[in-house]
């Protein structure tokens, strides 16, 4: 079981509205489990997942406050990340080209302040999922018509425990426990358990599973391979090698 | 998979190593720095009781957040200020030049590396700002990267990355007179969409690119993120090299004739692979404008507003979400829409021939009333490069304000920014929600002769009117 699954509170873990968010994310990411909000639009850039007022700052703390702050202002409580039965979600569910636009690693450092661990959408962009990657975060993929029918399902039972199962690629929703008298099924999708298989290309699911995403010291481990490429580099040796 | 393009290439030379995870770790030659995504970097850095491998292979300056009016410190916002004070203290401890205002050479720092010679051909770049891609256009390999990478950078000189599949946009004929690169990249990604280039380099090729001059290869390049591609380029030319020659960090002399040799051979091959090819006509191309929420919203200005039923239907829901928040009927004319301020500068469009580009459609003509009007060199260099031509007294004599470098409305996180639900002609990259400062402002993107175009219009111009090939004789007011 990952680190992420555990409720203990970081010493820089940010509470997001009173919520604590559990410890950012720490060596192998296997499996978390959490509830889930979804965000639902294409192309959703990360100039709306933080607007570039929050980006005049020197630390990353504090900015859960910004994740989607001018669409949460405009919706005046209705967004998603307002409505009291998200707090304290940890999946996010999206759907295409999640984090077009500005490569500002403050758009995940601010879902992961607000207390995203995960994503789960119909496709990234490029820059966003390598941020998210470098902050131990998966950005997984299913295809649409799978990512709406999760969405909806979330919105029909928002208590629902997702498990996320990172490593064998799939997720589980589990509807609450039953009440005394069985409720009617919302839309017909209330109640279904679901059973989800998720896409994550090799390389960033090996690092993830591994726990080697955070890859600074392999990096610098490789001193004598980088002193060679430098070496054979034209434009560092006055263009004579 | 892609073979013996100019990718290919430069990423073998630069492959340091393949790591565990199944990533290369991937050399970097040039690091760009700035104000905004380096000072949590260096506090990582700090943390992990790490020194900057190669301070002299990273270049700084500030851009983002500098004011176009008054550049005097300390600057009247203080969060503007420490993040300036603590790249200056950052640069300071670690020995990296800073390039900063008041040096000559300050600037957008995808306008000063350039100009500054910094960028050549066959380099890896990394910058923390997306719109790196824009020095590809030296046939260099340029990606923007996140904070993390930022710190990666810094410690190793090196990233972790995968290597990206390679789609050659091949270009026939030629741009017509009034049409620029940024119309054709407006268009590229009109017909591909915005994420059309994910997990693609996009190789810019074929007659029309072969013509474009280099600050029009920059505009190209500088958009290629907004299709979705992180990286695009063109294969360096005889135009590539006029252009670096004599630049402060272009080679000289004898390293000169070896850089050029070196450069010459980079170009992707007639054997050269690729994963994928997209052709278009060049000539078949209007002055284009983004009437909705994504660059990939965008129109020749002869066209109207697309219906829901010339929309895609994927794409419907996002059409909807434009319509509403732009104000915009479908089937509207995109022509004479009105505006309210008009933006010449950024990375995209703030160099000396963007700013040629507009004054010739400003001079003589005057700024519709009610309209607010400003150009933002974008660096030192373009600034006094253009006042040495004139260009300043043309736009002021026109009723735009002239302003100093800096990133300004494109991103607002400095005093230009939109107010209220107002709406601006802006020759920048991007027309997200909220892009220019206001949550409910709204963005057309163009040409900077197209902005200048609307701005005396006060509402969206063909500039073909205004700029034919014979002299034009009255503005369009």
């Amino acid at each position: 079981m990952s680190s992420l699954s555990s409720n203990e509170v970081s010493s820089n873990g940010v509470a997001s509205k009173g919520v604590a968010a559990a410890a950012f994310p720490a060596g192998p990411v296997r499996c978390l489990a959490g509830r889930a909000v979804a965000v639902v639009g294409n192309d959703i850039d990360t100039d709306r997942i933080i607007p570039a007022r929050f980006l005049k700052c020197v630390s990353f703390e504090g900015l859960a406050a910004g994740a989607f702050a001018d669409d949460r202002s405009e919706l005046a409580g209705a967004h998603p990340f307002d409505r009291p039965e998200h707090q304290g979600a940890t999946i996010l569910v999206v759907n295409d080209n999640f984090g077009c636009g500005s490569s500002r690693e403050h758009a995940p450092q601010a879902l992961m302040r607000w207390g995203i661990r995960a994503l789960i959408g119909e496709s990234f962009a490029e820059i966003f999922f390598g941020n998210c990657l470098a902050l131990g975060i998966p950005c997984l993929t299913a295809a649409p018509a799978a990512v709406a029918a999760l969405q909806r399902a979330i919105a029909a039972q928002p208590a629902a425990l997702l498990t996320l199962d990172v490593e064998a690629l799939r997720l589980q929703l589990d509807p609450p426990a039953p009440a005394p008298a069985p409720a009617p099924a919302a839309a017909g999708v209330a109640s279904a358990p679901l059973d989800l298989p998720l896409q994550l290309a090799a390389g960033p699911h090996r690092m993830l599973v591994s726990g080697q995403w955070d890859g600074t010291s392999q990096l610098v481990a490789h001193d004598l391979e980088l002193r060679a490429t430098a070496a054979r580099l034209p434009y560092l040796q006055a263009f004579l090698a | 998979m892609s073979a013996g393009t100019l990718y290919d290439k430069v990423w073998e030379l630069h492959r340091v190593a393949e790591l565990p995870g199944g990533s290369s770790q991937l050399f970097i030659g040039l690091h760009l720095i700035h104000e905004v995504t380096s000072p949590q970097a260096f506090t990582a850095l700090a943390d992990l009781g790490l020194a900057v491998r190669h301070p002299e292979r990273t270049v700084a300056t500030v851009d983002h957040i500098v004011p176009t009016t008054s550049q005097q410190r300390p600057f009247a916002d203080p969060l503007a200020e420490a993040m300036l004070a603590s790249l200056e203290a950052n640069c300071a401890q670690h020995g990296i030049t800073l390039h900063g205002l008041g040096s000559g050479r300050q600037g957008i720092v995808h306008v000063i590396a350039p100009e500054l010679g910094l960028t050549q051909p066959g380099m890896t770049v990394a910058c923390g700002d997306s719109h790196t891609s824009t020095h590809g256009a030296f046939g260099a390999i340029a990606f923007g990267i996140g904070t993390s990478q930022v710190r990666d950078v810094l410690a190793s000189q090196s990233l972790a990355m995968n290597k990206l599949k390679v789609r050659r946009i091949w270009v026939e004929g030629a741009l017509q007179p009034g049409v620029y690169a940024k119309d054709l990249v407006l268009h590229v990604i009109r017909s591909l969409g915005v994420k059309g280039g994910v997990g693609y380099a996009y190789e810019f090729a074929g007659p029309a690119i072969a013509a474009l001059a280099m600050e029009e290869r920059m505009t190209l390049c500088n958009m290629a993120i907004e299709g979705g591609a992180r990286v695009g380029y063109c294969n360096p030319d005889a135009t590539t090299f006029a252009y670096l020659q004599g630049r402060p960090y272009a080679p000289t002399a004898a390293a000169w004739d070896r850089a050029v040799a070196w450069w010459s051979g980079l170009a992707s091959g007639p054997d050269a692979v690729f994963d994928d090819e997209v052709r278009f006509d060049a000539a078949t191309i209007a002055p284009t404008v983004t009437w909705g929420i994504t660059p990939g919203q965008g129109i020749g200005v002869d066209e109207t507003v697309p219906t829901l039923e010339q929309t895609a239907a994927e794409e419907r829901p996002l059409a909807e979400e434009a319509y509403r928040y732009m104000d915009l009927l479908p089937g509207t004319p995109i022509a004479g829409v009105p505006v309210d301020v008009c933006f010449i500068g950024s990375c995209t469009n703030g160099r000396l021939s963007d700013l040629r580009a507009a004054a010739a459609v400003a001079r003589g003509r005057q700024v519709a009333p009610g309209i607010k009007a400003f150009v933002v060199p974008g660096s030192e260099q373009v600034a006094a490069a253009a006042e040495a031509e004139g260009l300043d007294a043309v736009f002021r004599a026109a009723g735009f304000e002239w302003r100093q470098p800096g990133c300004s409305m494109c991103l607002a996180m400095n005093p230009d920014r939109l107010e209220g639900r107002q709406i601006s002609a802006s020759s920048s990259n991007r027309n997200f929600k909220g892009r220019q400062g206001s949550a409910s402002g709204r963005t057309l993107l163009m040409s900077p002769a197209m902005v200048a175009a609307a701005a005396i219009a006060g509402h969206v111009a063909d500039v073909r009117q205004l700029v034919a090939p014979t002299p034009s004789i009255e503005s369009s007011r």
